[in-house]
């Protein structure tokens, strides 16, 4: 019986393969992550077609859906020559798929070469960007509240906030006098719509178990991984920081399950909020805004505080979710075409324009020279940051977090906290509880 | 003629045929094929004999919760949208001015996607809430709520339609027998208008039932199972559960077969129930 659907099956697929027998030159096939870049990645593609002859294929999967298509198109017989991994959690479903780089030009352009995934001593996956996140404030606004006559606080500048009791005093000063400085609440709207939490449930958890990790020693993300259970000791840190984000909202509490990433980061371009939590990559979402008030060099950074000891030489976020890997199951020619055509485009003068104007990538290769940097607001404050002394950027531990429902189960928690049905007891209760049966499972 | 026919009986079938094996019968004995497998691609699975419906039944409590507001919830909408019918299709069949344009509008909502419905009625309700600081998400009453009247606006036109026919149907003479009988208008509704409706009643209950069983739009659209999957339905449980984990497909899939057999055993039983009520004309 299990015979006959097997051989049910297989006929079913047998049609859509016919188109594949035929023998092809050496062609690559990039199944890209980030949808939003697709039109550009398919520009490269041709321009790489013109310089060098071999054909690039570029296949986006939507968003939301990698995982999935990267099974479906490996198990066809034209597979994906490149292909991305999350970090160290993705590679443990996709290793057996991961050639070894180490000795590959490519690997030798990284510039730090810990950034890199490895399984034992197998180079598995080479980031291609890096990125940041904290809290992003509009300086424009900060400066009114400094100069403000009425202000209560004895703080002169942004540079004095480098704690979670400073920035309480600031914003809740600030809220007192929001009417004089023109803004609805002084932090963006606390995104909670279905889909919208990420900057809350994975985000900003990362920082009380960045900090718990921490305590134990080591890497956090491999002591994250390894963690069957965890207390959330900091997370009255946690409510701290998002009690703060919610007081003092553009938006009530009860209201915010409505709103969208979007939405925050459309009342900061509209200067409406003074501050809001998002990475680098939300630059395009403020410049992009019609009727964004917010200059240039107005939008600056700053790290999450949240009332951890010493957290004064903590930086921002700094860490990738993206690793590029070479298809170990494709034969050694498109293996190596596939490097090529990376080393191509992050070292050839024609790809690394590419990458810093079009991709807009914090690429983390020797081959790009200061002036080679993207030139957003956002990305050079994430350099600055990495660059300033005595300042640590915090990992992304979130690469350890169980699963995507672990982050689910805190969403909905958070959401009914707001809501007034659920305590912070409760909360810290579903956090530790779906840790422990997330990894279980 | 008749041998004829007998003869191409087959082929003309044949075409109906073929759509159905590829479109219904073979994904249908896929599905139940796959609920017995581990498989991330429909084409790679490795059997697991009952694993998958042990961990759907033993692992959250996520299914059972889906199950009980689902049950919940047809059970309540399933009563308000055959009664409110019933009523509109009674007020309507007494000649009343306008009698059409009434139909028309009330069985216009019927003809508008479950998505596009949850959405405008999410933005109603959340329009109204808005004014105590509150949204749908706020407790799982107002979602369960929510979805109740969604789907009486939506449905009740159609049934509306389906008891007109039945009421229309019935021999005036009837009546005029009642009335020499001296029946009131409370025995000639219980006496006769609803014998004879009896069968629109089996079809409508039926077309509730299931329909309310298999609600997935309208729930996706209106709430998508928030405050924390309180008010998430079976088919949405399904559908999170195939999709929202890597390598549970099999469980999504056995949760499916459970879904089928309940919604097919339901309808049965129900169908048994009101045909044996119904009258000879």
């Amino acid at each position: 019986m299990k015979k006959l659907f097997s051989l049910l099956l297989a006929l079913m697929l047998a049609s859509s393969m016919l188109g594949a027998l035929a023998e092809a030159p050496v062609e690559i096939y990039f199944l890209n992550f980030k949808p939003e870049i697709a039109t550009v990645y398919e520009e490269i593609a041709k321009a790489y077609e013109a310089a060098t002859g071999v054909k690039v294929n570029v296949m986006t999967a939507a968003s939301g859906t990698y995982e999935q298509t990267l099974r479906s198109e490996v198990a066809k017989a034209d597979a994906p020559t490149i292909f991305q991994i999350n970090g160290p959690v993705g590679l443990t479903s996709w290793k057996d798929y991961c050639l070894d780089l180490s000795g590959t030009a490519f690997y030798e352009m990284l510039s730090d070469k810990s950034l890199a995934v490895k399984d034992g001593d197998k180079v598995c996956g080479i980031p291609y960007v890096v990125e940041g996140y904290g809290i992003i404030y509009n300086n424009a606004i900060m400066n009114k509240y400094f100069a403000s006559a009425n202000k209560a606080t004895a703080f002169t500048s942004m540079d004095e906030v480098n704690n979670f009791a400073a920035l309480k005093l600031v914003v809740e000063d600030m809220t007192a006098l929001k009417d004089e400085l023109g803004i609805q609440g002084v932090f963006a709207s606390t995104s909670m719509a279905a889909g919208e939490q990420w900057r809350w449930q994975t985000h900003l958890l990362n920082l009380p178990l960045f900090y718990e990790f921490s305590d134990m020693g080591g890497d956090t993300v491999l002591s994250g991984l390894a963690a069957n259970e965890i207390g959330f000791t900091y997370g009255e840190n946690y409510k701290n920081i998002f009690d703060l984000y919610t007081n003092n909202s553009v938006t009530a509490k009860g209201l915010l399950s409505n709103k969208t990433v979007n939405d925050s980061m459309a009342e900061f371009a509209l200067g409406q909020c003074a501050m809001v939590q998002n990475g680098n990559w939300g630059a395009s979402q403020i410049l992009g805004v019609a009727g964004n008030t917010v200059a240039n060099e107005d939008i600056k950074f700053m790290p999450i505080y949240t009332g951890v000891e010493g957290e004064e030489t903590q930086g921002l976020c700094i860490g990738t979710e993206n690793y590029l890997c070479i298809n170990s199951q494709v034969s050694p020619e498109k293996q190596q075409a596939s490097i090529d055509f990376l080393v191509w485009l992050y070292s050839s003068e024609e790809g690394k324009a590419y990458v810093k104007n079009d991709l807009m990538f914090l690429a983390p290769f020797n081959t790009f020279e200061d002036d080679e940097k993207p030139e957003d607001p956002l990305s050079k404050e994430v350099l600055r940051w990495m660059e300033k002394e005595g300042v640590n950027s915090v990992q992304w531990t979130f690469a350890a977090f169980p699963s995507e429902e672990f982050k689910n189960y805190v969403g909905d928690a958070l959401l009914e906290y707001l809501q007034g049905s659920m305590d912070w007891e409760g909360v810290h209760q579903v956090v530790v509880d779906s840790w422990k049966s997330e990894r279980a499972l | 003629m008749q041998k004829t026919l007998r003869k191409y009986f087959p082929l003309f079938v044949l075409p109906t045929l073929i759509a159905f094996a590829v479109v219904f019968l073979i994904p249908f004995l896929m599905g139940i094929y796959l609920s017995f497998t581990e498989f991330t691609t429909v084409t790679n699975s490795r059997w697991v004999g009952l694993q998958n419906y042990v961990t759907a039944f033993t692992t959250n409590r996520e299914f059972l919760n889906a199950l009980w507001f689902t049950v919940k919830f047809a059970a309540v909408s399933v009563v308000s949208i055959n009664v409110i019918g019933f009523l509109m299709a009674s007020l309507l069949t007494r000649g009343i001015r306008g009698t059409n344009v009434f139909r028309t509008v009330f069985f216009l909502p019927n003809l508008i996607g479950g998505i596009v419905l949850g959405w405008i009625w999410q933005m109603i309700f959340n329009g109204i809430l808005y004014h105590y600081e509150m949204t749908l998400t706020y407790s799982p009453s107002f979602g369960f709520w929510g979805l109740v009247i969604l789907m009486n606006w939506q449905m009740i036109g159609y049934m509306m339609i389906i008891y007109i026919a039945g009421i229309q149907a019935i021999p005036g003479e009837l009546y005029d027998a009642a009335d020499v009988d001296g029946a009131g208008p409370w025995q000639k509704l219980t006496r006769v208008t609803l014998p004879m409706v009896m069968p629109s009643i089996t079809i409508c209950t039926f077309l509730t039932l299931t329909n309310s069983f298999k609600l997935f739009d309208q729930n996706l659209a209106l709430t998508a199972g928030a405050p924390s999957k309180k008010t998430a339905m079976l088919a949405l449980d399904i559908y999170n559960t195939f999709y929202g984990r890597n390598g549970w497909e099999g469980v999504g899939q056995a949760k499916a077969v459970v879904f089928f057999l309940l919604v097919a055993l339901l309808a049965f039983l129900q169908l048994r129930i009101t045909r044996r009520r119904e009258v000879d004309q």
